[in-house]
């Protein structure tokens, strides 16, 4: 076991909610700010391939797979020894529950044999921290787009850790509407990154797909969207896929960032930030920092590694907790539904 | 044959109404299982359902996390097996505790599932229709816990303005 660094906290985060398996270790300063140390990310992408999505007895399988070499070389790159950290963190939710357990008992054990402090963080909470990593200089209140496979939401956060809920999805997530959209044009999967190709090489404007405004409130709803894509392509089968791919995702950019910028204009946001796996797509990211700049918010874009699903982002959530709260007990559960409970 | 009940639905409301018509003759262990085709309805229905039920909280999608727990007049169960080829995963998801647990619980994408069903349950089969927004709406009874309660659900419908045939 190490002695506690006087001048900095040292954390192993682990992360298997879904379809990464991810290690990371993240050093948190006595001014509060971030360092990654090492962060491995084993995907699993490959093996969902050829389902069209994450399937969850396989997720659960590659995971067990991946857990101990992940650990070993996230520790390897940070070049510590076995055990010479100050905690070990995981995500406890929300996710699949067989991918979960995977990552926290193999936290839980860590924790035991090392004999430093056992942290659960959830998810959500840690994409929230993405934004934090690279950027000390993070101007609150920041407003927080978080978009991916299972949770579209608009947050308002006025330092680390406090935040609250503005707007949801009351359907489909975003990118599910990618994933879902991509699979009944036979695009493959995941279903973001290649439609993110092939819109390059489509017109954007070729087809007036509906944006769902849901009166000017700040939720998002894409179920019928997605219905629109299947409306049209039965109606013409002959449609180009790449201008349906690029009237599709301008369309749902087109939501998102004008939902986010009336968000943060209500929230009166210094800064605006995306996450989630949803904000690696280029157009998204092209929209947002032109967003940022008309309004006179500083838009910040977390690397495309801490957007998509990671460990390095746990680590810091974890970090946090631990400084705020204090380790959790070593009885605690997974929880595949686990909300973001408003913490400001 | 399995008694079946054909309704036309022109919009995801009227789609939310035959939802609505069979929340309200819902039993403790009822399942629902919906099939169909991207886009045709199978969450609006879901919304309707548990809108019905005295469901307070947004109805979303569970294609992510695969099950959502709601608090209604009955607990409701919304699954979703949109992702799962092989009949052993299925083992996952605890479907006989679900069943059991006295609450109603709606499956999307079941009938990938069938073999891992009960025998008895309601399957709801969703087409797109010629209009943008027709649903043809197939409302069949496998096995015979529906079977009593047909003749109420043709006058709940009714009572909503939707026609059976």
């Amino acid at each position: 076991m190490s002695a506690v660094n006087a001048t900095r906290t040292v954390l192993l985060g682990i992360e298997t909610s879904c379809d990464e398996t991810a290690a990371s270790v993240v050093a948190r300063r006595p001014d509060g700010s971030f360092e990654v140390v090492s962060s491995v990310v084993s995907s699993q992408i490959d093996l969902h391939a050829r389902y069209g999505g994450v399937v969850p007895e396989v997720a659960s399988r590659a995971h067990i797979e991946r857990i101990n070499p992940v650990v070993a070389e996230a520790m390897r790159e940070a070049g510590l020894q076995l055990g010479e950290v100050d905690a070990v963190a995981a995500t406890v939710g929300p996710g699949l529950v067989g991918s979960l357990l995977v990552g926290v008992s193999a936290a839980k054990a860590l924790s035991l044999v090392w004999g430093v402090p056992f942290v659960g963080v959830n998810h959500l909470e840690a994409h929230l921290f993405a934004p934090l990593l690279e950027d000390p200089g993070v101007a609150f209140p920041l407003l927080v787009l978080l978009v991916s496979g299972g949770h579209t939401m608009l947050l308002g956060m006025d330092r680390p850790g406090g935040y609250r809920l503005l707007g949801r999805t009351v359907d489909d997530a975003a990118g599910e509407a990618f994933d879902k959209v991509a699979r009944y044009l036979g695009l493959g999967y995941p279903g973001g990154p290649v439609i993110d190709r092939l819109a390059l090489e489509g017109n954007p404007t070729a087809i007036a797909f509906p944006r769902s405004m849901l009166h000017d409130g700040l939720d998002f709803s894409f179920s019928g969207l997605k219905t629109s894509v299947v409306n049209h392509v039965r109606r013409h089968p002959d449609v180009a896929a790449a201008d349906v791919a690029a009237s599709f995702q301008e369309a749902v950019v087109d939501v998102l960032v004008h939902k986010a910028r009336l968000a943060a204009a209500q929230l009166g946001a210094a800064g605006m930030s995306l996450a989630g796996g949803v904000a690696a797509n280029t157009r998204l990211r092209a929209r947002w920092l032109a967003a940022g700049e008309a309004d006179g918010r500083r838009a910040h874009l977390p690397s495309l590694a801490y957007c998509t699903d990671n460990a390095a982002m746990v680590a810091a959530a974890g970090l946090w907790r631990l400084a705020e709260q204090g380790p959790s007990a070593l009885d605690c559960g997974v929880d595949p539904n686990l909300s973001l409970t408003p913490a400001v | 044959m399995p008694p079946e009940l054909l309704v036309v639905s022109n919009s995801p409301d009227r789609t939310r109404a035959v939802a609505a018509a069979l929340a309200e003759l819902c039993r403790p262990g009822d399942l629902l299982v919906l099939t169909g085709d991207l886009g045709a309805g199978k969450t609006a229905f879901c919304q309707g359902f548990g809108a019905a039920l005295g469901v307070r909280s947004p109805i979303t999608s569970p294609t992510f996390t695969l099950h959502h727990r709601y608090e209604g007049r009955l607990v409701m169960h919304h699954l979703d097996v949109y992702r799962i080829e092989q009949l052993d995963e299925t083992v996952e998801l605890g479907l006989e505790e679900l069943f059991e647990s006295g609450g109603v619980t709606l499956i999307e994408w079941g009938d990938t599932i069938r073999p891992a069903l009960p025998a008895q349950y309601l399957e709801l089969s969703l087409e797109l229709g010629e209009g943008d927004d027709d649903r043809l709406i197939r409302i069949g009874s496998v096995g015979d816990s529906w079977a009593d309660r047909m003749a109420a659900l043709i006058e709940g419908l009714a009572r909503r303005g939707v026609a059976t045939c």
